[in-house]
């Protein structure tokens, strides 16, 4: 106990930075998600052959991307992504490099996200929205993100949760954080307080994510 | 007022085409309500979806009003919609929105400005009689007040044309006779016509002046509700099955 508590006060500093790059890096890539994850999801709903705007090429092109995206190992997608993020970012490592890598994991996984939830919106309200006169764009922007906001705010719940484990593993390119935190000082130093203390703020991370998250689709969910 | 001219719908490919609908002509004038009946399958929701366009004709003419709609662009097109009110056996109302937003939505996608939206949006649900409920969303309302505001959704634009598709199939029938009811008071009120999809005679025999009797894509029967004297089998059948209801039926409680 006198150990666990030893460390906190000795890696304070060191946990403090951890959990700050961990939220640096989630924050991008949740970012990342809704701005372009969100569009690429509408996009392979949209231009589907059943879908509301059908464009098989287009179609085609974006699910063959999202789905060569999503075969990559993250690991694999780190190294490869390096001198793109020394372009976007100026360097190769950190956080910062980190976020890029981890953005291009999450827009994908994402898309495929939003692309079910819209599936799920029933099809006699397209129906409707059509025989009303609508647009495409209308249809999308009045009745299927509105109609489907529930369980994308239960998608992205899922997605910040996994994401933040998701986020120690791009400490093998130094990224910081706090699972780089535990497995430099926990595991490879046997300082295993530190590793605790790591794996206790992600939890409550976690916990926390999970509870607004949840908090935030009773509030949207009318049905 | 509707005029659907040898239009048929073929899915499928050249190889194996799958017939929803043969070529048939389909006429109502200002003010007539027709009937489609048929079981399910039958193509009288194709046809019916053919009148505002949201399937395609693979042959034949569209013409509302004197406008023929199988020419227009896509924006044309959706423009012409507006101007046709339709409901559905679902509601299809938003779960998102409180009844009065819902009614709103045809006005937004119109491009209405807000405060004649409002307006316009709270005339038709005092239309339906469901000037109450303006605050409350779909999930509290009973079938026949989704019903209802949905209705008054199709309303909004103020058309002459409405289309039901299944309209009352899933209320239980002492609600669907007070949207019937309904019904029956806009065509005398508002001179609206109507194509009104069912696979119950009953509503026909309430709403309609003629009915459209459908069979496996093709129409089998076109019977004068007035004086109904069916020829096809599946016209006979349906007088058969059922005696229709009358103004005079009795509700055993109002359903608003």
């Amino acid at each position: 106990m006198n150990d666990l508590f030893g460390a906190l006060v000795e890696f304070g500093p060191a946990l403090w930075k951890a959990t700050t790059d961990t939220f640096l890096m989630v924050g991008v890539t949740m970012v990342s998600a809704v701005l372009l994850g969100t569009p690429l999801g509408v996009l392979l709903f949209v231009t589907s052959s059943q879908g509301l705007y059908p464009k098989p090429v287009l179609n085609r092109v974006a699910a063959y991307l999202v789905n060569v995206l999503r075969s990559f190992p993250f690991i694999i997608l780190l190294v490869l992504l390096i001198p793109f993020s020394r372009v976007v970012v100026g360097t190769s490592i950190g956080p910062k490099a980190a976020a890029v890598a981890l953005s291009f994991a999450v827009i994908p996984y994402f898309a495929r996200l939003v692309e079910q939830n819209l599936r799920d919106v029933p099809r006699g309200m397209v129906e409707m929205a059509r025989a009303c006169g609508a647009t495409p764009l209308q249809t999308v922007l009045k009745v299927l993100i509105p109609e489907a906001l529930p369980a994308l705010l239960g998608s992205l719940t899922v997605t910040a949760t996994g994401f933040i484990a998701y986020s120690a593993v791009a400490g093998a390119v130094g990224a910081g954080g706090l699972g780089d935190l535990a497995i430099r000082y926990g595991y490879y130093r046997f300082e295993t307080s530190v590793m605790i203390w790591c794996v206790v703020i992600m939890f409550v991370l976690v916990q926390c994510t999970q509870l607004l998250g949840d908090w935030l689709v009773r509030r949207t969910d009318k049905r | 007022m509707i005029e659907l001219s040898g239009v048929s719908k073929t899915y499928g490919t050249a190889q194996a085409p799958i017939h929803a609908l043969h070529p048939t002509d389909l006429k109502l004038d200002e003010g007539q309500v027709v009937g489609l009946l048929g079981f399910s399958g039958a193509g009288k929701s194709t046809l019916l979806r053919l009148v505002n366009l949201l399937e395609t004709p693979s042959s034949g003419r569209v013409s509302l009003g004197g406008q023929d709609l199988t020419g227009l662009t896509a924006a044309e097109l959706r423009q012409a919609r507006q101007q046709v009110g339709m409901i559905f056996q679902q509601f299809n109302l938003l779960s998102s929105r409180t009844a009065l937003e819902n009614v709103a939505f045809a006005l937004e996608v119109a491009g209405l400005e807000a405060s004649v939206r409002r307006e316009r949006a709270r005339e038709a649900l005092s239309a339906v009689g469901l000037s109450d409920k303006e605050t409350a969303f779909p999930a509290q309302l009973s079938g026949g007040q989704k019903q209802r505001v949905a209705i008054a959704r199709a309303l909004a634009m103020r058309p002459k044309i409405l289309l039901s598709d299944e309209a009352t199939s899933a209320l239980d029938p002492h609600t669907a006779l007070s949207i019937l009811r309904l019904l029956k008071q806009l065509k005398a009120e508002r001179g609206m016509t109507m194509v009104v999809v069912t696979h119950d005679i009953k509503v026909a025999s309430y709403l309609c002046e003629q009915s459209v009797v459908l069979e496996k894509g093709r129409v089998v029967d076109r019977i004068d509700m007035g004086n109904p004297q069916p020829v096809s089998r599946l016209g006979k059948f349906f007088f058969e099955t059922a005696r229709g209801w009358t103004d005079d039926t009795e509700l055993p409680q109002e359903d608003a």
